[in-house]
């Protein structure tokens, strides 16, 4: 008997009786699903926020904030070649602008797929990242986000919360583990 | 990890010679704990979300044939390959195998706590292919050559200047440098070269859809993505109870499993793998390693709920006081030592011993698992199948003795107070356990029986 089939007579053996899916219905509560609250915990997480009108004002702000990027990667621009290239060069890619599908707030997590991304280290590997989310898609729990996500599309998705962190060194945070050192949210009006 | 001969208390009593470290670790986790219950009270519906959880788990339990069934479907038709290991043993033949078909000599690793519980480093390592942590925490002590004492936390033992060493030797980082900033931003530059170069990349995998055939991996650091997305060979190593029926369900997890590990609303990443990228091979190994004998004893099987928070180990006045290293098991604190003897009664028979049975674990757990009423089961089984000391067994076989007879009883409570009275050297003593720590106490004139016939009749 190979071993899957071993492991699959030992469990079928062993289960307990089956029991009915509870219902995911009020866990939610009374949860805001508001700008101010996602922004109430995105700084928590050291993420910081900017509303705009639209995309078009993002360059200024970034180059207000961050005046020393040299290579940045914009989604949605017509520089393109960098997505048939080997991921690995990413390395020094300074910021990446990212657009995010559905933002949490609850937790401050946003919803981004490798559809979006193209690459999927693009979002982990740049050292500083920028997420685009327009205000009519911050929801108010991970209930609803996985409501509106659905199905799966691709074959990777991530919900990201905030910058890399680290705590592990006698419990002090440090941001700027292994992936993005900061982590930048533009809501958009749309 | 070699297996230690020592037992817990042996190794608890190591840990307790430095008084003022164990007061820094005891208050370290309890301000950890302090951060899980300021998260969990800002959730009004916390109860519930907990009840949910527990409830999806049983049904996963109860239903696991078919889900890992249709997990494997799901996760073949999404390209992935799926592996089953029976043992720890078969768990490393795997892994290997894997890397040996593809040349693979040097490999980066996320968290896993099921490859700690399969020592899979070591045998690499002696198939001569080089692992590279990649969790800070995990980087630290592997470079020290210890095991991680913490599953969420793994050097929660270890002080910055210990840490700001172990990186002057290995990473080159200035002697005397000890600021956690620095010493990051130096581990962030190291393993960054090593994310670049492996070919392979072996991650653990927090939840595993049965729906869907994806795998969740949380972290903070983004060490998992960094690893899965840069490399060729994608392994990720999962213990059979990873799995949940649907993928709404992984909102009530990921709502519950930052916010009781560590007090943060959720995880950096919580990352969703269901497809390899063109070009890469993502495996699945599907480890049983005891689990489906867990899974049989109805009194134990609730711990197969655990979605590895380390709530219970923040919380336990015993692990806050003996450190992660004296369980000398993969999975320490009180979920580790329900799920220890399983894979090793004898070797584990001292674990369900070490704990007050205070009941702090099972009310902090985010899948409500009856943890302190599995340890007293233990206990239990344990004694019935010969795992205990012979002195433990000869103290019990009296104590039970002197219990079941009144007239014994009474008269050896008469004798112990004279005793403690006229020779309180007799008590107080090195000899006596209950003496280490605290002064005995003193005895009292007369029994609650004598107390109570004297004033019942007034």
């Amino acid at each position: 008997m190979s071993s899957r089939e071993q492991i699959l007579a030992a469990v079928k053996q062993h289960q307990p009786e089956a029991s009915v899916l509870p219902s995911l219905e009020g866990l939610s509560g009374s949860m805001p699903g508001t700008l101010e609250a996602y922004r109430k915990v995105l700084e928590g997480l050291g993420g910081s926020l900017f509303e705009v009108k639209d995309e078009k004002e993002i360059p200024a702000l970034l180059a207000e904030h961050y005046p020393h990027l040299q290579r940045i990667i914009t989604i949605g621009s017509n520089e393109r070649a960098w997505i048939n290239e080997d991921p690995h060069l990413l390395e020094n890619v300074d910021m990446a602008v990212v657009p995010g599908l559905w933002g949490v707030a609850e937790n401050g997590a946003i919803w981004l797929t490798e559809q979006e991304v193209q690459v999927r280290v693009l979002p982990f590997i740049c050292q500083h990242l920028a997420i685009v989310l327009p205000k009519s898609r911050i929801l108010p729990t991970m209930h609803e986000a996985y409501e509106k996500i659905g199905a799966p599309q691709n074959g990777f998705g991530v919900f990201i919360a905030g910058p890399s962190k680290t705590a592990d060194i006698e419990q002090s945070l440090v941001l700027g583990a292994h992936g993005a050192k900061s982590l930048v949210v533009f809501i958009t009006e749309a | 990890m070699n297996r230690q001969t020592a037992d817990h208390a042996t190794l608890a009593d190591r840990f307790n010679e430095n008084e003022p470290r164990v007061d820094w670790h005891d208050q370290t986790l309890w301000w950890v704990r302090a951060k899980r219950d300021k998260m969990a009270r800002s959730i009004p519906e916390w109860e519930q979300l907990r009840d949910t959880a527990s409830a999806i788990k049983r049904n996963a339990l109860g239903n696991l044939y078919e889900y890992l069934i249709q997990f494997e479907q799901q996760a073949t038709q999404n390209g992935a390959i799926v592996h089953w290991a029976a043992d720890a043993a078969e768990h490393n033949r795997i892994v290997t195998g894997i890397l040996q078909q593809h040349g693979v000599r040097h490999l980066v690793k996320s968290k896993s706590m099921l490859t700690e519980e399969c020592h899979l480093n070591p045998h690499l390592a002696a198939n001569g292919i080089e692992v590279i942590d990649t969790d800070l925490g995990e980087r630290i002590v592997q470079l020290a050559k210890e095991p991680p004492s913490h599953i969420v936390l793994p050097c929660i033992h270890k002080k910055k200047e210990e840490i700001g060493e172990l990186f002057h030797e290995h990473l080159g980082t200035p002697a005397g440098n000890a600021d956690p900033q620095f010493l990051t931003a130096a581990a962030r530059q190291h393993l960054r070269k090593e994310f670049l170069q492996a070919k392979a990349a072996v991650t653990g995998v927090n939840f595993a859809v049965a729906e869907t055939g994806e795998m969740v991996v949380c972290t903070n650091e983004g060490n998992a993505d960094m690893g899965a997305h840069l490399a060729d060979i994608h392994i990720a190593c999962m213990g059979i109870e990873k799995i949940i029926p649907q993928r709404k369900h992984l909102g009530v997890f990921l709502r519950l499993l930052a916010r009781s590990a560590t007090g943060q609303p959720i995880t950096t990443y919580s990352s969703h793998f269901r497809q390899p990228r063109a070009g890469q091979e993502l495996h699945i190994v599907l480890v049983d390693n005891g689990r489906s004998r867990q899974l049989g004893r109805e009194d134990f099987r609730n711990s197969l709920k655990c979605i590895r928070c380390g709530a219970c180990m923040n919380t336990c006045p015993v692990y806050r006081r003996s450190g992660g290293h004296s369980y000398h098991t993969a999975v320490a604190g009180p979920i580790g030592a329900i799920l220890a003897p399983n894979l090793d009664m004898k070797d584990y028979a001292d674990l369900p011993f070490a704990s007050t049975l205070c009941g702090s674990c099972s009310n902090v757990c985010p899948v409500k698992i009856d943890i302190h009423q599995q340890l007293y089961k233990w206990r239990q089984v344990l004694v019935k199948e010969g795992h205990t000391t012979a002195s433990k067994t000869a103290g019990m076989k009296m104590m039970s003795g002197v219990l079941s007879a009144p007239r014994t009883y009474r008269a050896a409570g008469k004798m112990g107070r004279w005793v403690m009275r006229a020779f309180p050297g007799m008590v107080n003593n090195r000899l006596n356990p209950w003496y280490k720590q605290r002064e005995m106490p003193a005895p009292p004139a007369q029994s609650f029986s004598q107390w109570y016939e004297k004033n019942k009749k007034s």
